[in-house]
């Protein structure tokens, strides 16, 4: 099981736990505000682009080539963007903040 | 008294539609109808990755069903809607009861074609690829069926992915398509050409110029007759020849109906109080200068996100590029844009062996204007196209062209 945190652009704090799936599917479900994940988390659509907090980086990993890639759609990348369809939930994702992409 | 959003057609567009409201602050009623009993799943996996896996459909829900109950979002499921009548503000349902409405959205999507080939009726096994009932089916076919084999007809996007999962599946697959090439009606020549040689080198076979105009059924098999004489043996038979529209019940009330439901900018239709959305749409598209029905998961929510701000009284104007992906094997297709009316194309190669290599772009022109981008196995090339007919930016064609030029949206513009 892991503790998940979204800080949406109204500034709105909300903590999930979720034990499976991905991160995105988690966001959806509980109407998290900005997270669309309009393709079903093929990563074919860029809405679900977060920024990890600085801290939490080494627990996501890096993000694929094609995660990459597509991020690029949005303008508002940095080097701590992700697109939480590809974030698969486990333990070790535990404690997490992500902010919500604008 | 509350007022009703009632919703006919609980897919894509019509849920999201619901979630929508309750995020643009619409606190009243929401009740969606839907003929499908099971409760509301993803499609585009239906021809992918959840007819090749042994998955439950829980993994490919839209929601949870409590996700609807904490929205209070009220599901009428396997409930079939017969008529709107507009005199009255309500719909009446198959058992005659009826249900009021100050707002109704018509989000009744598409239908399969099963074509009236002569014999279709008695085949047996023969399933087209719309709803996970669907999918169930032909699973179960599959695994009783000792020989595997399946044909399908017609070489569009569902009928393509379709092969590709069977044949993941172990079947024997054989495809015939009626046009002279595959995708002939969405993509170039060299689109289909690229599709061809990958199906075949997967084993599946690919057949154009196949009209099928018979179908029979003997010694437990189907038999296919085509036009030109040829005859293809099936256990299985998939149809994959396109959709109709459902407007017949917008049609009966006297909505303005075209190829689809007609609505302004903000997805209204001729009645102020009824929306269309969805696949059922026919719209006009601001970026392409032209009235559209486009069939997409994108364009499902993004026209539920503009009904929804509308019905709650916000400005809002659709205006977006249409995208579209498939996956077969292991290639990923992303598409943006509308490349009807393009006269001119550019293919460039990114890396490989081949006219193709394994990753690869068309870019359609008309003139100086890009029209739409297909990417296969290269998400940058679809990023870049995205960004530029958005903005409108011109290309430079030949550095486009020049492989060594590297793909960056600097290097592509003068």
């Amino acid at each position: 099981m892991a503790k998940i945190t979204f800080i949406t652009s109204d500034d709105e704090k909300i903590t999930l736990e979720g034990t499976s799936g991905s991160v995105m599917a988690l966001a959806v479900e509980n109407n998290v505000k900005g997270i669309d994940g309009d393709c079903g988390g093929v990563c074919s659509c860029a809405t679900c682009h977060v920024h990890v907090a600085a801290e939490d980086i080494q627990k996501t990993g890096e993000a694929s080539e094609i995660e990459l890639d597509m991020l690029e759609l949005d303008d508002n990348t940095n080097e701590y963007s992700r697109l939480c369809c590809q974030l698969e939930i486990t333990d070790a994702l535990d404690g997490i903040v992500l902010q919500v992409a604008k | 008294m509350k007022k009703n959003c009632v919703v006919i057609g609980a897919s894509h567009a019509g849920v999201s539609l619901a979630f929508y409201l309750r995020k643009e602050g619409w606190e009243d009623n929401i009740i969606l109808f839907d003929s499908d009993p099971e409760l509301p799943y993803h499609r585009p996996p239906l021809s992918k990755a959840y007819l090749t896996s042994s998955d439950d459909i829980q993994k490919i829900r839209l929601r949870s069903a409590e996700s609807y109950k904490a929205e209070n979002i009220e599901l009428r499921l396997g409930v079939t809607v017969k008529k709107i009548d507009r005199a009255n503000k309500s719909i009446v349902l198959t058992d005659n009861s009826r249900q009021n409405y100050d707002k109704l959205v018509i989000a009744s999507g598409a239908r399969p074609i099963i074509p009236p080939i002569s014999g279709i009726e008695t085949a047996k096994n023969i399933f087209p690829i719309r709803t996970a009932a669907n999918i169930t089916d032909i699973r179960n076919a599959l695994s009783f069926s000792k020989t595997k084999k399946v044909v399908i007809i017609g070489g569009g996007y569902i009928g393509l992915e379709t092969a590709a999962s069977l044949k993941k599946l172990g079947a024997s697959v054989t495809v015939l398509e009626r046009e002279k090439r595959i995708l002939a009606r969405v993509t170039a020549p060299e689109m289909s050409n690229y599709f061809q040689e990958l199906h075949s080198k997967n084993n599946v076979e690919v057949l154009t110029a196949k009209n099928v105009i018979s179908i029979s059924y003997k010694n437990n098999q189907n038999i296919i007759s085509c036009e030109d004489n040829t005859q293809y043996n099936a256990d299985i038979i998939i149809v994959g020849v396109g959709i109709y529209v459902n407007k017949e019940l917008a049609e009966d009330a006297s909505i303005i109906c075209n190829n689809g439901i007609s609505v302004d900018e903000t997805t209204k239709t001729n009645d102020s109080n009824i929306y269309a959305i969805g696949d059922c749409s026919f719209h006009y598209n601001p970026h392409y200068n032209r009235h559209i029905r486009l069939e997409s998961v994108q364009n499902a929510i993004d026209q539920a996100k503009v009904a929804a701000a509308s019905i709650c009284d916000k400005e809002t104007e659709y205006n977006t590029v249409p995208w579209f992906w498939s996956d077969q094997y292991d290639v990923k297709l992303q598409m943006v844009g509308l490349s009807q009316g393009y006269n001119q194309i550019v293919l460039r190669k990114e890396s490989g062996e081949g006219t193709y290599g394994d990753s690869f772009s068309v870019w359609y022109f008309n003139d100086d204007t890009l029209l739409a981008v297909d990417a296969v196995n290269n998400a940058k090339a679809y990023v870049i196209g995205t960004k530029f007919i958005k903005t409108n930016q011109k290309v430079n064609r030949e550095k486009l062209a020049d492989s060594e030029t590297i793909l960056k949206p600097v290097n592509l513009i003068d």
